[in-house]
Formats: C-alpha cells, structure tokens, sequence
C-alpha cells in the first residue's frame, strides 16, 4: 500500500484513534487524542469517521512525503504548514499530491497538531485500537508502542476530495488566552474544608508539568484531605497528593489511583488543557454533572461517534 | 453505606465496603461480572478497586438514572452474597528464581535469612486484590508481616520484566520493564503481559497465587519455551 514517508518525525509524533476500550480493568490506560476537539474536526473535515486513526503532533516539526494522491487536514496548535513551500491554512484540508512534500513547522501557540489523511491511516491495531501508549509500549506504527520515527511509511490510501474546507472561526481556539476549564465537583470534594474548595476555584494556577499522562499544577498549595482506598480513576481526574499541588489526569493515564479527589474536568475542556504549555495560566469554575453531560452528547452527535 | 456515586461525566463508582478486606477481591470480581451482563454494550470499563468498583460508561447509550435502576437489583444481590468460596476462585501456581539483587538487604532489614525469606515468601497463598500501575501488574495480599517492608527510598529507573518483588503487605510480579521501587526476590519466566494472548493477562481480581520455587535451570528452559 502507498504512503505519506516520514522525512521528519516531530519532538513526538504519535498514531492516536478513539483509544483501547475495555482494557482498564488489566491495568491499560484508553490513549487516544489529548485535544478530541481538534482531532474530531481534523477527521471530520475528511468526512472520516469518528476516531479514524490519525497523528497528533506534539510540539511540530514534522516532514512527510506523499507517494500517492490524497487529501490532508491539520487542526490544533497554531503552526506553519507548507506543501512544497506554499503556505497553507490550519483548520482546513488540502489536496497533497504524489512526490510533494508537506512541513509542519514549530508550534507558535497551542502544543499538539492533530494531522488526519482522507480514509486514515492504516495499520494493525493492538487490542482493538492504534493509540501509541510510550509507556506501556502498545500501538503506533509497529504494535510496540514507538513514536514516529524517520524513515516511517504512514500507509493510507489514494483519495480524491471536492474543493477545500475549514473549520468555522467559532470553532478555532486561540489558545493564546489563558484557559478557565470546566470542573465537575465531586469525589472527595465533600471532605475539603470549605475554603479550600472555594480557594481552587478563586486562585490562578499555572501547568507545572505535562505530558500525556497528566498535567501538574502550580499554585498556593491545598491542603488534602486523607487518602482513599485505591479505586479505579477516570479521564480528567483532578487528585490533589500530599503536597497540595492537585493533578489532572490525561489520557495515558493509569487506571487506579488514591488520592483524594476535587472533581473531574469538563470532557471537553481537555482540549484546551492539552494545548498549554508550561507556566501557561489557568483558572477553574464549577459546571453541573448535567450540563457537561448535554454538552458532551451534542458533540459526540455532531461527529457521529458510534 | 453501599452506594453510587458519579465520577466524572462518563463513569460511576460503587463504593462497596468501607475498607479492604480478604473476601472482597472476589466478591468484586463476581459485582464486575454480573454488571458486564446485565448492562452489555452500555459499559466501556469495568475497573474494580480495592473497597470498589468503576464503571466506565457509554454516555450515547444510557444515562446515570437508567444505569441505576439496572444496578440497583444487583446491588441487593450482593448484600445477601455472603462469600464467593475459594473454590470458585482460580488458582495460578507461578515458577519463580529467588535471585533477586534484593534478596541480601531485604534478610538484613527483616532480621532473617535470606533462606528464611524465601521460605516464608514461597509459603504465602495469595490473592489478586487489584490490577493497576502498569498492563497486567496484580497486587497480591497479603505478605507475611515479617517480610513487610516499606518501598525503597530510591525507586530503581529500570526493573526487568518478570522481576519478582515486594513492599508492604503486598508482592507483585513486574509483567513489564519499568521504573519500580518495590524490593526484588527474583524471578518468574512466565510472560505476565502479552498483547498478542486472550486474555493477555492470565490473572484477574480474585484469583489465587501461589509461588513454586525454581532453580536457575528451570528459569531459562521456561523462559524459553514461554
């Protein structure tokens, strides 16, 4: 089968789709795209289905070839992208022909590119899903978990679209602004003092640390209330350990945790949390379990999740 | 006391027990089988935890009150389950090589021989509490008290797969290299994880470990024939 040949691989370059379901309960993470709103409109824009597999593209720099005719979509980080030169637009597909070279320069805002090909990329999943999980080595390209790589065919096959199109401008983020994500109060919140509660959504926090499996705050410290019984973890998880500097689990994350618990991010407010970078500014605010819910229903509608 | 609570968007939790217990694991582990039928393709992930168990659902295909009125028979069921027998759980007998490069510190810091430790760690009929950390890591409980030991004070970068190790009340089999700060006893030549296999893990919650010792010979025929 034809491909897009990797020239240059990207800081980090991972084959991600809708992620591994129904593995947690043997200690595998569900993987898949950091920024679902980015990813889902990179696909969507293709006419792809819901979590064909496609790349997310950390930081930029990343250099592939066509060997085949095809169409191409980038959404997400704010990067140059070049098809033999020739600037093109985030947030939009084009065609890419056979021989011709397609750049995407280093992310100027934002962190994670989302790079989709017309019908997805092809190749073996490993218990049911493509995601590329670094650390339990599952996925990606050869099975084993790798990073794109130079030297990589990213197989897909020949396609022919009608005429361009783009993401509306409501729709495209400037992740320049600080964040204020979304939070659904619950787990341990009860057993905070007061205060503290109020505190986490009154202070300015700043992203520590992030990486696919989480992100780590910085800010006045909280002080935690006594850890709980280990117990299963979901996405967007917001644990506060000993030290008081609460985090937010992503989708690397691992299955089972005991931490004392705030609430859980707003589904879709991990897009925005996965775009900052480190020291970008944060702020919280309580939305209701049903809102999120309403919300996160219309966008699964939206892109035709299964 | 039983109860559900929400955890997140997408997931409910049933908190089951106030604290761990031996009869627990498989009494979880009976719960998780049970939700697994009664709510089929509604459920995404089922991740039992050690006084609980997470259901991971799918959002376009019920809603929390539906979910609770499924759950809520079963619930009952549980509260008259008195205990799941051991008979019902499944044993796994595990071959290990006690040559683990902690073997020496671990008889110092315990007071014993290194003999002794692998006597009473040998001796132990354990049981999977929880599955986490990493794909196919199996806590097991609990470990004699005299071999109970808090974790390094420096996590190792590297520990290699199949690596044999304790800390706590707890032992464990690493089923994949990765950073670790448990104590090392040795080794088991048996694939813990393997992506390729149905299940790719042999061991679930509730289920019974014992450890059969093996000298460096049988470690490198059954490392080769795994």
């Amino acid at each position: 089968m034809s491909a897009l040949e990797v020239l240059r691989p990207g800081t980090q370059s991972l084959l991600q789709d809708a992620g591994r379901r129904g593995w947690q309960h043997l200690g595998l993470s569900p993987a898949g795209p950091l920024d679902l709103h980015a990813a889902a409109w990179a696909n969507h824009l293709l006419g792809n289905p819901w979590g064909t597999p496609l790349l997310e593209v950390c930081m930029g720099d990343l250099q592939l070839r066509a060997e085949l005719d095809t169409w191409v979509a980038v959404c997400g980080a704010d990067l140059p992208i070049e098809r033999d030169g020739e600037p093109l637009r985030n947030w939009s597909r084009f065609p890419l022909h056979a021989g011709q070279t397609l750049r995407l320069g280093f992310a100027r805002s934002g962190v994670r590119a989302y790079l989709a090909v017309a019908g997805g990329f092809v190749t073996q999943p490993v218990l049911g899903s493509v995601a590329c999980q670094l650390r339990e080595g599952l996925g990606g390209l050869d099975g084993c978990g790798q990073a794109l790589r130079a030297g990589d065919r990213l197989r897909c096959k020949a396609a022919v679209l009608t005429g361009t199109a783009s993401v509306p401008w409501p729709y495209v983020p400037d992740y320049r602004c600080p964040a204020l994500l979304r939070v659904i109060v619950g787990g341990d919140a009860v057993e905070f003092v007061e205060d503290e509660l109020q505190g986490f959504f009154e202070r300015d926090w700043q992203v520590a640390e992030a990486d696919r499996m989480g992100v780590r705050l910085l800010g006045e410290p909280m002080q935690a209330p006594r850890r709980q019984w280990s117990q299963g973890v979901a996405d967007g998880a917001i644990q506060l350990p000993p030290d008081g500097q609460p985090i937010i689990l992503m989708a690397d994350r691992q299955t089972m945790g005991g931490y004392p618990l705030i609430g859980w991010l707003h589904p879709l407010d991990h897009a925005r949390l996965a775009q900052c970078p480190t020291r970008h500014r944060l702020r919280f605010t309580p939305v209701s379990l049903g809102d999120a819910q309403a919300e996160l229903r219309e966008f699964y509608h939206f892109f035709g999740k299964p | 006391m039983i109860h559900l609570e929400p955890a997140g968007a997408e997931a409910l939790l049933l908190v089951l027990a106030e604290k761990p217990d031996a009869a627990l694991p498989p009494r979880i582990a009976w719960l998780a089988e049970r939700v697994r039928q009664a709510l089929g393709e509604r459920v995404v992930d089922l991740v039992p935890g050690m006084t609980s168990l997470l259901i991971h659902y799918d959002l376009l295909r019920c809603d929390q009150q539906s979910l609770a009125t499924r759950l809520t028979p079963l619930l009952e069921e549980w509260m008259a389950l008195q205990a799941v027998t051991a008979a019902q759980a499944r044993l796994h007998e595990l071959p290990v090589c006690y040559d683990g490069d902690d073997l020496l510190a671990v008889a110092q810091a315990c007071r014993l021989t290194v003999d002794e430790v692998i006597r009473l760690h040998a001796a132990g009929d354990y049981q999977v509490a929880a599955i986490g950390f990493a794909p196919g890591f199996a806590y097991l409980g609990e470990l004699d008290p005299r071999l109970a030991l808090p974790r390094r004070a420096t996590p190792r970068l590297r520990v290699p797969a199949g690596s044999l190790a304790i800390a706590e009340r707890q032992t464990a089999i690493y089923p994949q290299a990765s950073p670790g700060g448990w104590h090392l006893l040795g080794r088991c030549p048996l694939r813990l994880f393997d992506a390729a296999q149905t299940p790719p893990s042999p061991l679930a919650v509730g289920d019974r470990v014992r450890f059969l010792a093996i000298d460096a010979g049988d470690f490198e025929r059954l490392a080769e024939s795994s």
